[in-house]
């Protein structure tokens, strides 16, 4: 393998690895700032040991989301140089800004909820919960206004080689922020969701504190309801957005080699990716017009088509990213989206009802659903990442152009080897803890009151 | 160029933030397995840093963020040139963050004390590189006329710039001593009290060797003569004033001092620089500067613009929480959160 290549699976790997904790840390904090601020307005102790018990979880979470955070901001420029002197005009804003904007208020914030219980008053405790949420939400903002440019530039001139940023205000209101920034969010809301019904399951199913994960269980099912909507909803504009900014990533997420007008929706094809053409394929006729359009008409560029236009337009070259990637990526975040919405109104249903939640053959495998939003999460940035390839830049600069031209192939498997290892190890422990501590359940409520003058030790 | 130079300025002052905060967070990570002999101990000890570290770091995050936007050849060139360094620095605060968060989160010793060592080496490591880093910086780089770093790793680890890492780890290491004193009780508070008095003497020796050592081993002396700038004079007074309170046993001062030498040392290095940013060991017309290097004024514009708004806020907020925390760690184990 070559440099490239080898620093293309560097950041694949840390950056998967690393929006493996973003999402929860999204709307995990949101939750516990709810469950400590109904806490502060009703006084009822349940909601306190709520929004402990959460929290600890979500540190836990947040110390590995952090940590391998710094590792993304610094391979820009270890691994990926020449992109850095291409777009740094550009690109580097977003990412200072937050630094300064997001990441020191998350840090302090989240340093005086974790130590100041007894320090704070309770109205400013559950305060700085909300600052920590603020905090990891516009942090969530100023990276993706940073990824919509490598999806759609905009706001720039090429001078001397360079992007050179010409107009701010455009760069925050990149039509693709519109789009990628709630669809982000929201499904970082809809995974916290998922984490706190499947844990909150886990421990219903055994009839241990059923009061507080009750409370959980619904508080998260209608959180989780109504984002997991919101996602459906905006991802479906979202995609109709990069049907006409980057239709070669839906064509191929589409495996739709021809123009077509109306066009077909795959519902299952197996691609034969050197020729550009169908193995076996079942479609439904108009349907992704529909999708495209909202009307049973309209034309979907096929990858062939795309493929002779781009070679006019930017010169000879491979324009068609992983067709198996991307098609299947977006199949499978967008059945998970639907199963997710499915088992949160079913459960809401049930909830509304007073129907009993757990009683059926196999609820012992609903903690289980937490895996749904990771898995989802993870293919909708393989899509989003993988199928703007050969880009890094969407027409403006190939991958294989931004990569670091002193660095050499050993010294990216170095450091590959490294990060895999030490990320293999951190995972481990980290989901140790994790399920250690979401097993045990909270802090039993006497040592609660026991310590109420004092301080309950996260041993 | 007025805005390149304030970005240079703000850079500057990220990093001294940085030195300055996380210095002491550094040096109690170093001091932890030698002050610490038992559980409670080193809880203490971790406890006192518990909610500043993760602050503290952002500055850094906030100088690379900046570096990048502002100078963006700055950010690739010494990004990828240092490539391996900057790898080891990133493990170490891989390592030392998930640290501090999982140690106490777990009863068995072996676990405890493998995160203690993380701590301690995760500490270690960065301390040390960051003067090695800051020292090659002044002294030159081999850079060719794309502005690409030609050299390999062992360019890197000149005896010169090995005295930097030397200043910058003791300094750190003297930070978190003084620190300590100001967080601790007790027994604790003695053994941090005889690690700064032992500590100090070193590290004034180190910055004296360091400031001559760099008269031969940069341009200094062609750009400022035999005289040195005000700064690193400044440097040495307050490292000697830090002595002395350490010696009256008034630390609070000590740590004032302790922390105005690190700025001075800091602020020495980055005039020297001035107007470069890298330095070419090849060619100085290769030297990368605030000028070609930089962002264009639009962008340099709106993060001035930010900055302006934002710095203050966070200032604000970080020295809340300090002021919130400003009370000594005890041993009531139900205190200690990490």
């Amino acid at each position: 393998m070559n440099a490239t290549s080898l620093a293309q699976w560097q950041f694949g790997i840390t950056s998967v690895y690393h929006f493996f904790f973003v999402p929860l840390t999204l709307g995990l904090s949101v939750l516990v700032a709810i469950m400590e601020t109904i806490y502060v307005r009703t006084g009822q102790d349940v909601y306190k040991r709520m929004a402990k018990f959460w929290g600890k979880l979500f540190v836990i979470n947040y110390a590995m989301g952090v940590v391998t955070g710094i590792v993304m901001e610094f391979q820009f420029g270890m691994n990926w140089s020449n992109y850095s002197r291409f777009v740094g005009d550009v690109f580097g804003a977003p990412l200072a800004i937050e630094a300064l904007l997001a990441f020191f208020l998350e840090s302090t914030f989240l340093g005086l909820w974790i130590f100041g219980w007894e320090k704070l008053s309770k109205p400013v405790h559950a305060l700085t919960m909300w600052m920590v949420a603020f905090g990891a939400n516009i942090s969530a903002l100023w990276i993706l206004i940073a990824n919509s440019f490598m999806q759609q530039p905009v706001g720039y001139e090429v001078v001397g080689g360079r992007a050179v940023m010409t107009n701010f205000f455009a760069l925050l209101t990149n039509p693709t922020i519109r789009v990628q920034f709630p669809h982000t969010v929201f499904s970082g809301f809809v995974t916290a969701a998922f984490f706190v019904m499947g844990i909150s399951a886990y421990h219903l199913i055994r009839r241990h504190e059923e009061d507080l994960f009750n409370r959980s269980f619904r508080m998260a099912n209608i959180f989780g309801a109504i984002a997991i909507i919101l996602v459906i909803v905006v991802g479906h504009s979202q995609a109709q957005h990069v049907i006409r900014t980057q239709p070669m990533k839906m064509a191929a997420a589409e495996a739709l080699w021809e123009s077509e007008n109306p066009a077909s929706l795959s519902l299952f094809t197996i691609a034969d990716e050197e020729r550009l053409q169908d193995v076996f394929s079942i479609r439904i006729p108009r349907l992704l017009s529909l999708l495209a359009y909202n009307r049973l008409d309209g034309e979907v560029k096929g990858v062939r088509n795309l493929q002779a236009e781009y070679e006019a337009k930017y010169g000879p070259g491979r324009y068609v990213p992983s067709v198996f990637v991307t098609y299947w990526s977006f199949r499978i975040m967008v059945g998970l989206g639907f199963l997710m919405f499915f088992i949160s109104v079913v459960f809401l249903y049930r909830l509304v009802r007073k129907r009993p939640l757990f009683q059926w053959r196999y609820a012992s495998l609903f903690p289980l659903v937490i895996a749904f939003p990771y898995i989802s999460n993870t293919t909708g940035w393989l899509l989003t990442e993988m199928g703007r390839q050969p880009w890094v830049v969407f027409g403006l600069m190939k991958t294989a152009d931004a990569v670091s031209p002193t660095v050499s192939a050993s010294m990216v498997l170095t450091s590959l080897i490294i990060f895999s290892v030490i990320y293999g190890v951190l995972m481990i422990a980290d989901i140790y803890l994790l399920v250690k501590y979401a097993k045990a359940g909270p802090e039993p409520s006497e040592v609660l009151a026991a310590h109420s003058a004092s301080e309950v030790a996260y041993t | 160029m007025e805005l390149n130079s304030l970005w240079f300025a703000l850079i500057a002052v990220l990093y001294i933030g940085y030195f300055v905060l996380e210095g002491f967070d550094f040096g109690v990570g170093i001091l932890l397995p030698f002050l610490g002999k038992n559980d409670v101990q080193k809880r203490v000890i971790i406890n006192t840093v518990g909610p500043h570290w993760d602050g503290n770091e952002v500055w850094l995050i906030t100088a690379g963020g900046a570096t990048f936007a502002a100078f963006p050849h700055w950010y690739a060139t010494l990004f990828s040139g240092f490539y391996l360094p900057l790898l080891l620095i990133l493990v170490a605060l891989i390592l030392r963050g998930v640290a501090f968060e999982f140690r106490s989160k777990d009863e068995n010793p072996l676990w405890r004390s493998f995160w203690d060592w993380a701590i301690f080496g995760g500490s270690f490591v960065p301390a040390l590189l960051w003067g090695v880093a800051f020292a090659n910086f002044i002294r030159g780089v081999p850079i060719d006329a794309n502005m690409n770093y030609v050299g390999g790793f062992w360019n890197l680890l000149n005896p010169y710039a090995l005295l930097g890492g030397l200043v910058s780890l003791l300094s750190f290491v003297l930070q978190g001593a003084i620190f300590l004193t100001l967080k601790v009780e007790g027994i604790l508070f003695d053994r941090a009290y005889l690690a700064t008095k032992r500590v100090c003497l070193p590290v004034l020796i180190l910055v004296i060797s360091f400031v001559i050592f760099t008269y031969f081993q940069t341009d200094v002396l062609s750009r400022t003569g035999v005289i040195p700038d005000l700064m690193p004079i400044l440097a040495v007074l307050a490292l000697l004033a830090c002595g002395w309170f350490i010696y009256q046993k008034r630390n609070g001062w000590s740590f004032v001092m302790n922390s105005l030498a690190i700025i001075f040392f800091t602020l020495t290095i980055f005039l020297a620089l001035y107007p470069r940013v890298l330095v070419s060991s090849l060619n100085p017309e290769w030297s990368l500067t605030v000028t070609n290097s930089a962002s264009g004024p639009v962008t340099l514009k709106a993060m001035s613009i930010v900055a302006l708004i934002f710095v203050p806020i966070f200032l604000a907020y970080q020295g809340w929480s300090y002021w919130v925390f400003r009370k000594r760690v005890s041993e009531k184990t139900e205190s200690l959160e990490y």
